[in-house]
């Protein structure tokens, strides 16, 4: 079977906003909605038909079985554009744009956009357990003694609602108490995060600063950049604050508020097309998604840290496409905490794990960290968990394009043990 | 904000406002693509004055199918009065076209046109060549008559002139200069000239003058149109109005505006730029983000920072100047340096009746604006040589989201001191815009034109 390319045209996203602060009204169909039309804005594609749309939420209200659909139907897309929610964690915007590139790859879209959003402010609330099973069984009784007798089983207790948590379904413990355990078992020290952090903050400040996000952001809602973004961050202000994970652990508490991203809300979406679609439209490629691998490790039994299946996922890709590191120009590794990075990295100039765990004969090696999140990560962005894939991927092919350089690396970490990892080339 | 008063003064407070003789505005006939009559008034045309260009008007409207009369009927309803003094060489001639004008305006239409058609005078001595002193005067008198009928219209009527400088009546231009003042598309024109100093430009009929849309004759069909603070106000209305008339769009603003400009952009199929034109690169920026030939570019983008001279910093000084002139300059000459331009590139430069007349607590913005009509001057001839215009709309008191902010009083004064007793809308500016952005209006270059209901701000 022959393949064409999947080309990266362009991308948009709302300003990413801290939770409950300027988007806490807005719902994720709201955000999801706005990202595409600014896309659809920057490409003049207003009343379009595009082959599909792919995008997803994390934090996913029961009511939006349709959610990107719904998106689509309230932009200024032609109604008769398809559209499907995915979802895997925080790997959902990366995982769309694999799929979408993937149907354009094998010839089923010319054109298509993946996306992701999600929000903390407006996180679906729900009903305990014992409540839902009353009132189940409510519903099914067909008399009034019947319906009496199922709610007098009812305590109060159980009126109490669940918000959704970032705690793992089969541990109980929370992603930062999950990395605090990887961060103690590789060691990373407290200035390596904050240096890591203040790092992020500089170059996506810088980044905003020389107008790159001009052509990848549109205003949502009266915000204009990230509010989680503070240019003046240095390692030094961020070694004043204190730890919040890790705490109880033997070894000395590293992770602070300010080495680890904050719930956020955004959205994003990335425009995808066949050279074809591209040249037809007179659309300039700015690169290509390459491959895509995921991963998964046993975190539940600890034989792995939670965070850590990028680690995987990065070598198995570069085996199958005969590259290493020496081949990237750019290292994309998305930043749920700075400690996450930092393993992965360590990992990989470990001889060890990459022996035992990677069965290679040698590291993988080590990464120039100038070319590491070279325009900011999460920690100064902030982390809507679905819309970081899209960022990522927007973010990267403009830099490529804009630089003249030619490969980039993708990785994201996700709940439940998951990492998905990408390569992007630039557009000749 | 909207005018309220014109409400109750052409409804429930109809019989007040006549029995105290309180300013009577009219609901202004506008340009709408649903009418079938394509924005023209169906009673006859009055045209007075058996001058060459009276009998080159006549066949050219009945070619067009309007209805034509050379003299007044009692009880009939004249759309338009047309007084053709093309011919005259001395003021004494100058009686019988004017009194025969006069004979019709109680005929007149409501929403009715009053048009001039004259030979360009001059009061600048060197310039006048041959002319002798009674045909100048004779030729100038002209303006003093247009204006004086533009203050006695009542009922939304209006009246303008077309000026003939060097070129016949049939010249396109002039041809599409009456297409558009006897169309509802000049509802808040009046007082104006439009003067035609070549016979460049494509002939145009009345029915091609007033297509829309998808129809392949709408006057912008195949043009791409770049229209810069597109987001909002008037800018929206240009964006909106260009594509109406068939030109694909490319709208500029502040990233800052993003989301109401991928708004206004989706509405009509454009494409939104994000920058800021006073960056040093935004002309480069511009052509490379269309990515092909820019046939029509509008610089609505402006800035105000309104203080008394004795209050303003060097800040709100550069700034004003920066984005309401030098911007325009430079994003002008990028694009030539580049030959970004397309075929006959026309440029329409927003100035502003306060660039004209000067504003109190606006020397920054005045300057700019009157610089603007300065550019328009100079940069015809470059324009002229790649077949196109640049051309500036000196817009009066038009009801947006800026003026909705002044002061009540103010605000009302403003409105009321034009001879339509009434604030334009940005539709209005937008649709001369849209005029001299077009081919038709290619034998006028470097001109001025106010859209300003003759506001006596600059009269």
């Amino acid at each position: 079977m022959t393949t064409r390319r999947a080309a990266i045209l362009g991308g948009n996203r709302i300003p990413f906003a801290r939770s409950n602060r300027e988007y806490a009204r807005a719902s994720n169909q709201d955000m999801l909605t706005s990202a595409l039309d600014g896309l659809v804005a920057r490409f003049g594609l207003a009343d379009r038909r595009l082959g599909e749309v792919a995008a997803g939420a994390v934090l996913k209200h029961s009511k939006d079985i349709n959610l990107t659909r719904e998106a689509v139907l309230g932009s200024a897309l032609s109604p008769e554009t398809p559209a499907m929610d995915l979802s895997q964690a925080c790997a959902t915007g990366l995982e769309t744009v694999v799929a979408i590139s993937n149907k354009i790859r094998l010839g089923q879209l010319d054109s298509g956009i993946a996306g992701g959003v999600d929000s903390a402010s407006d996180a679906p609330i729900a009903v305990s357990e014992e409540l839902r099973g009353v009132l189940l069984e409510v519903s099914r009784a067909t008399s009034v003694p019947q319906r009496l007798k199922a709610l007098s089983r009812l305590r109060p207790a159980d009126l109490a609602p669940q918000a959704p948590t970032t705690g793992e379904a089969r541990t109980g413990l929370s992603m930062g108490e999950h990395q605090a355990l990887s961060t103690a078992k590789w060691g990373i020290s407290r200035r390596a995060q904050d240096e890591l952090a203040a790092a992020s903050h500089q170059n996506l400040a810088a980044a905003w600063d020389r107008g790159f996000f001009d052509d990848l952001v549109t205003p949502f809602l009266g915000v204009s950049r990230d509010t989680n973004l503070r240019p003046d961050s240095t390692a030094e202000t961020l070694a004043g604050l204190t730890t919040v994970f890790g705490n109880s652990l033997p070894t000395e508490a590293t992770m602070t508020a300010g080495n680890s991203t904050p719930l956020t809300d955004g959205a994003s979406a990335v425009l995808l097309g066949s050279e074809d679609w591209a040249a037809e439209q007179g659309f300039e490629p700015l690169a290509y998604l390459i491959d895509a691998e995921a991963a998964a490790v046993d975190f539940v039994n600890g034989r792995e840290g939670l965070l850590m299946a990028p680690a995987y996922a990065v070598p198995r890709l570069l085996a199958r496409n005969g590259l290493s590191f020496a081949d990237f120009d750019v290292f994309e590794i998305h930043e749920a905490f700075a400690a996450t990075v930092l393993c992965h990295l360590a990992a990989w100039e470990s001889e060890e794990f990459c022996r035992t765990r990677l069965g290679l004969q040698e590291p993988l090696g080590t990464i120039d960290r100038a070319k590491l999140n070279p325009l900011g990560s999460s920690l100064a962005a902030g982390h809507p968990f679905a819309a970081t894939g899209g960022r990522i991927i927007a973010t990267t092919a403009k830099h490529l394009r804009e630089t003249g350089q030619k490969r980039a690396l993708v990785s994201i970490c996700a709940a439940g043990g998951q990492g998905l990892a990408a390569i992007v080339e630039a557009a000749e | 904000m909207s005018d309220r008063y014109i409400s109750l003064a052409n409804g429930p407070l109809k019989a007040v406002v006549k029995s105290l003789g309180l300013p009577a505005p009219a609901r202004l006939r506008r340009f709408d693509a649903a009418d079938p009559k394509g924005g023209f008034l169906t009673d006859p045309i009055l045209v007075v004055g058996a001058t060459p260009g009276g009998d080159e008007l006549s066949t050219l409207l009945l070619a067009n199918g309007f209805e034509v009369v050379r003299a007044v009927t009692p009880g009939h309803r004249y759309a338009a009065l047309i007084g053709a003094y093309d011919g005259l060489d001395d003021p004494a001639q100058l009686g019988e076209v004017t009194l025969g004008i006069g004979k019709g305006i109680k005929q007149l239409s409501p929403g009715g046109r009053i048009i001039t058609i004259s030979r360009a005078a001059t009061i600048f001595p060197h310039t006048t060549g041959s002319l002798t002193p009674a045909a100048n005067a004779a030729r100038n008198a002209v303006t003093g008559i247009t204006r004086s009928l533009a203050h006695e219209m009542r009922g939304g009527a209006t009246a303008n002139g077309i000026v003939l400088d060097g070129v016949p009546m049939s010249a396109p231009s002039a041809v599409a200069a009456l297409w558009f003042l006897l169309s509802a598309k000049s509802a808040y024109v009046s007082g104006q000239f439009l003067t035609v100093s070549s016979d460049r430009g494509t002939p145009v009929g009345s029915e091609e003058f007033a297509a829309t849309g998808a129809d392949p004759r709408a006057p912008l069909t195949g043009r791409l149109a770049v229209v810069t603070g597109a987001a909002r106000g008037i800018g929206a209305a240009i964006a909106r109005t260009l594509h109406r008339d068939g030109a694909q769009v490319f709208g500029v603003d502040v990233p800052a505006a993003g989301e109401a400009l991928a708004r206004t952009m989706n509405e009509i199929g454009g494409v939104a730029i994000q920058l800021d034109i006073t960056a040093p690169d935004a002309g480069a920026a511009i052509a490379a983000q269309v990515g092909r030939p820019i046939d029509i570019l509008i610089h609505n983008a402006g800035i105000t920072r309104d203080r008394l001279l004795a209050n303003m910093d060097r800040q709100q000084w550069d700034s004003v100047l920066d984005v309401n002139i030098s911007a325009q300059l430079r994003i002008n000459a990028a694009l030539s340096e580049l030959e970004a331009w397309g075929d006959h590139p026309h440029v329409v430069s927003l100035a502003s009746t306060s660039g004209i007349a000067g504003n109190r607590g606006q020397a920054n913005y005045a300057a700019s604006k009157a610089a603007v009509i300065g550019m328009a001057a100079a940069g015809a001839e470059e324009f002229a040589a790649r077949g196109g215009t640049i051309n500036a709309i000196a817009p009066g008191f038009i009801e947006t989201e800026m003026t909705a902010r002044m002061p009540t009083v103010t605000r009302e004064l403003a409105r009321r001191i034009s001879s339509l007793q009434q604030g334009g809308l940005p539709q209005d500016v937008a649709e001369a815009v849209s005029f001299l952005a077009g081919e038709s209006a290619g034998g006028i270059n470097g001109k001025v034109l106010r859209v300003c209901g003759q506001n006596m701000v600059g009269a």
